[in-house]
């Protein structure tokens, strides 16, 4: 076998502390290896010229290049191999910058540490084989999960593009936080204004199916053709036979039920249309409040419908669809700021967050687009906004900027100008972020044009006083305490990960840091593919964003979609599990054990086999070391090539232990 | 149960002298609650304010002294009635976890600490060990028409990661124990916040103001006497409430008692070992309202009654 061997300076990142030259002299000296040699950028179009040119020239079965992490640039140097004529899978890479130069600073033990991998890297190439992919088609119907401005961008651009979307929600309409927001910034333009005709294209599109107050329960199947079970919750409400006309609403005696949509300012019926344009415009039966269904009586909602379309025996139901791209926009939430006992940990009903003060100010709002404040509903004079709160605090665990507080509350503090002109706000800060296009001219207008005082500093406390509250805090560019006499404080609350979000990424088999968001898969290059072939991210899922973001994102993921259906069929990846018909025993051991059904019983002339559907198998290489008998093997990581790297490995350890 | 609740106990300097009454109750009250208290031998002073601005290794060693003293006795850990000797005993045993500053404190030491000893204060372990519900039980005297503003003050706890104890904004402990006794707690808002502590030596203008500011607000919500668990918290309150009504212009004539007074009280423990008379503001006033306010309670109920 003639095994050719790259070493890749990076630039310096390799070469600063990994003696390369020497590594690639000592490869040399490697059996099967018939070429070595350093190159400054395996990856640039020289250095792949380079590794095709000495394919050629010299005639080579296989290709090692020791240089980076396999998860960027394996992919790119198995296509260069391709353009070479040689099978993709002929190739090996030894990772020494992620694994040896970026951790250590010894440069003789780092390149003692690169001869070891890339020996190894050799020895699994000596053991390797050509694969061969196959080719399945595929279904092009794309699932988007959450149905916020981000999923309803994606499902419009993928509809447009001619796919089936099913679109699923959560609540029992879509629209997602923005439909909550009064004015959007920079622009001060109507957020329903302009969100309201993408829901109506949503629910008026002949391609997207919705699903409204759903939720997907399973995910079985692979790239280009999963199975997702959708369970739709029971709403009460024939939703075929509700006309949205809201008799119920008017007539429902139970109206102290919990105000989702409104962030609990004031309440609403039992029985309730999400807000005036929520699509789908149907009732539905919040269980918790509803007389009928708590105590079996009242039902007046039954009696005025004029479409009788009220159903207090409704169940859940399952739905199942095969989709072939799944799109995840399941936005965030946003941060409890009881944990603040300093803001009185939710004691004072003049403390309200920032999405409470958004409905205050809409004129579809609670009190009418009148700021009330929620204590004697009084009109409030003085406004103190407090940000940060549940950003950038290493003690409460949340280290990170939410990004999109800053320029929400200068909107607040100009809108609020704008509804009480004799008003004066303060805003709390510790530095202003608004690295957007127009956004600190739009900051600035808040301090110059709108006299809003802002303050650099933490509020220490507030307590009530007279039926205000004093907010004390430090200016810290005066160096001194501040205290001001506030008539309501709006707390900017951050965002945090999505309520059940890790739940729904292991249904997706998708990652999520520290906090819960989810991981792309290059957080510059890939920033909208997760590591799992076929879903995709959007949105605030992935960490927060404000619309602008959110939406360039739900188009990008749809983008992705569609390159992705571009073709009629995708290659499987042949790096699966192969079951040796002669050696299998057929115990079944394998089958108990894989953690994705991919493995079948079959009967082979009479005996009971093990057979791996390829499809299915993901290549985790469980069965491998389960089965008894050695007779299923991952391939391209058969028992042959990992102990091929082994001996490689201890060999040179025994060598030097009699020295 | 005396085996269980024992301690070493630090009763801290200012407790011989101007908290005398602090330090007569919170015996008082352990002895009635079955909890035993084993003076730490020859303890001495744990630094106060002046050591600990000073120098922190000297502060510590001045602490550490007197854990060194409790290590050899058989006991659950030591306790002390007074916030400021709690800080400075506790922050020492918290530095001294790191090796190199033990080594350092221990330098100074005539006896090595080994820092093995849990610290907390008379306030804690009545709320844990004892709690709200076994020492509702014991109430022989309700208090029941008293309205009080409960102040903590504001090192009992905080820094919160030193002290690990109750809420570091809104504490309860004292609220839930004084409910227990059947009074009244009025939602106070400045529960932790400073009364100007020592300054009222150096900076006498500085107590006025944030001691005057308590009082003002334990006024505007009612309260007709404050409960504290800090000598010098109640010592600004209390003997300086005429320095602070008279450069304020205020009225105030507000009792402040320690919660332990309160506690014995309520237990039907003798006055004179609770030390009532010590206090600057009349206490008998407090007393006054809540009799009055149970005698108006009682005639409400017999006219409901008689109205059936």
């Amino acid at each position: 076998m003639k095994i050719g061997v790259f070493v890749c300076h990076c630039g310096s990142n390799i070469a600063g502390t990994v003696d390369v030259v020497k590594v690639a002299e000592e490869a040399r000296k490697l059996p099967d290896v018939a070429f070595a040699s350093d190159t400054m950028y395996a990856c640039s179009e020289p250095g792949q010229d380079g590794i095709i040119n000495a394919i050629k020239d010299l005639d080579l079965d296989g290709v090692v290049v020791a240089s980076c992490t396999p998860r960027m640039h394996e992919p790119t140097f198995r296509k260069t191999l391709e353009r070479a004529g040689l099978n993709r899978y002929m190739f090996e890479m030894a990772n020494i910058r992620e694994h040896v130069s970026w951790v250590g600073k010894d440069k003789e033990a780092n390149t003692k540490k690169a001869l070891d991998l890339v020996a190894m890297a050799v020895a699994k190439l000596t053991q390797g084989k050509a694969l061969i992919s196959k080719k399945f088609d595929i279904n092009k119907r794309v699932l988007v999960i959450g149905g916020g401005v981000a999923g309803i961008q994606a499902a419009l651009d993928c509809a447009d593009g001619g796919l089936d979307v099913i679109l699923v929600e959560k609540t029992t309409s879509i629209g997602g936080k923005m439909s909550k927001l009064d004015k959007t910034f920079p622009t001060v333009d109507c957020s329903s204004c302009i969100l309201g005709p993408k829901m109506v294209d949503v629910a008026q599109h002949p391609n997207i199916t919705l699903y409204a107050a759903s939720e997907v329960e399973k995910i079985d199947g692979y790239v280009g053709n999963y199975q997702v079970a959708i369970t739709k919750k029971a709403t009460y409400v024939d939703w075929d036979a509700c006309t949205g006309c809201g008799l119920c609403m008017e007539k429902c005696p139970s109206k102290k039920s919990t105000d989702y949509f409104n962030e609990e300012v004031g309440t609403t019926t039992a029985i309730n249309i999400l807000f005036p344009q929520a699509i789908p415009k149907k009732a539905s039966i919040d269980a918790d409040f509803c007389i009928k269904l708590i105590k079996d009586k009242c039902g007046i909602c039954a009696k005025v419908c004029p479409t009788n379309a009220i159903q207090y025996d409704q169940q859940d139901e399952i739905v199942t669809e095969p989709v072939g791209a799944i799109i995840v926009a399941t936005g965030y939430d946003l941060f409890d700021y009881t944990k603040y006992g300093e803001y009185g940990g939710g004691r004072y009903p003049d403390v309200i967050t920032s999405m409470q003060y958004e409905r205050l100010l809409s004129a579809s709002g609670p009190t009418g687009g009148h700021v009330k404040r929620p204590s004697d509903g009084k009109e409030p004079k003085t406004i103190v906004f407090i940000q940060c709160v549940g950003s950038r605090d290493k003690s409460i665990g949340r280290p990170y900027c939410s990004g999109f507080c800053c320029m929400y509350t200068a909107k607040q503090a100009i809108l609020t100008k704008d509804h009480m002109p004799d008003s004066q706000s303060y805003v709390f800060y510790m530095d202003i972020r608004a690295p957007g296009k127009l956004y600190d001219e739009f900051i600035r207008r808040a301090m110059e044009e709108y006299g809003t005082q802002y303050v650099r500093g933490r509020v220490s406390m507030l307590y009530p006083k007279n039926g205000s509250l004093v907010v004390r805090g430090a200016d810290t560019l005066l160096g001194k305490q501040v205290e001001i006499e506030a008539d309501l404080v709006v707390l900017a609350v951050g965002a945090e990960s999505a309520v059940g979000a890790s739940k729904l990424a292991e249904k997706l088999r998708i990652s999520y840091d520290n906090y819960g968001f989810y991981m792309e898969s290059h957080p510059k290059l890939r920033p909208v593919e997760t590591n799992t072939a076929g879903v995709f991210l959007a949105g605030s899922c992935q960490g927060p964003k404000d619309i602008p973001q959110s939406v360039g994102q739900g188009s990008a993921a749809a983008a992705k979609v569609l390159v992705l259906f571009s073709k009629d069929q995708l290659e499987s990846d042949p790096q699966v599990s192969v079951v040796d018909i002669k050696r299998c025993v057929g115990c079944g051991k394998c089958i108990e054990t894989c953690p994705f059904g991919a493995i079948e019983e079959i009967d082979f002339r009479g005996m009971t086999k093990s057979n791996v559907i390829e499809t299915i198998c993901q290549g985790c290489g469980i069965c491998t070391s389960t089965c008894p008998q050695g007779a299923i093997q991952l391939q391209n990581f058969t028992d042959n090539q990992i102990l091929a790297e082994v001996n490689v490995l201890c060999q040179q350890t025994l060598e030097k232990s009699f020295e | 149960m005396s085996s269980s609740l024992s301690y070493a106990y630090y009763p801290g300097c200012s407790g011989q002298g101007t908290s005398i009454e602090y330090e007569q109750s919170s015996q008082a009250v352990c002895k009635a609650l079955g909890i035993t208290l084993q003076e730490i031998p020859d303890w001495s002073c744990c630094g106060s304010t002046p050591a600990h601005t000073v120098d922190h290794t000297l502060s510590a060693a001045l602490s550490a002294r007197n854990l060194g003293q409790a290590e050899g006795m058989i006991v659950n850990g030591v306790i002390t009635p007074c916030p400021s000797c709690l800080t400075n005993l506790k922050t020492a045993s918290h530095r001294m976890k790191d090796e190199t500053f033990r080594a350092k404190t221990n330098a100074l030491l005539e006896k090595p600490v080994n820092n093995t000893l849990p610290i907390m204060s008379v306030l804690q372990v009545i709320y844990e060990q004892v709690g709200p519900e076994k020492l509702k039980e014991k109430v022989v005297r309700p208090l029941t028409g008293m309205k009080l503003a409960p102040y903590y003050g504001c090192i009992m706890n905080r820094p919160p990661d030193v002290m690990d104890f109750d809420d570091c904004e809104n504490p309860i402990a004292m609220d839930r124990l004084m409910e227990a006794l059947g009074i009244e707690i009025t939602p106070f808002p400045l529960k932790v916040e400073c009364c100007g502590a020592s300054y009222g030596v150096a900076r006498k203008d500085i107590v006025m103001h944030l001691s005057g500011k308590l009082l003002d607000a334990a006024e505007d919500c009612g309260a007709e006497a404050m409960v504290t668990a800090c000598p010098l918290c109640q010592m600004n309150l209390d003997l300086r409430q005429g320095q602070i009504n008279s450069a304020n212009k205020t009225n105030h004539a507000m009792p402040i008692f320690y919660y332990t007074q309160l506690i014995g009280m309520a237990l039907g423990l003798d006055e004179a070992d609770l030390g009532m008379k010590k206090l600057c503001v009349d206490p008998g006033k407090a007393f006054r309202k809540m009799e009055a306010r149970k005698a108006e309670a009682l005639e409400e109920s017999v006219v409901r009654r008689s109205g059936n």
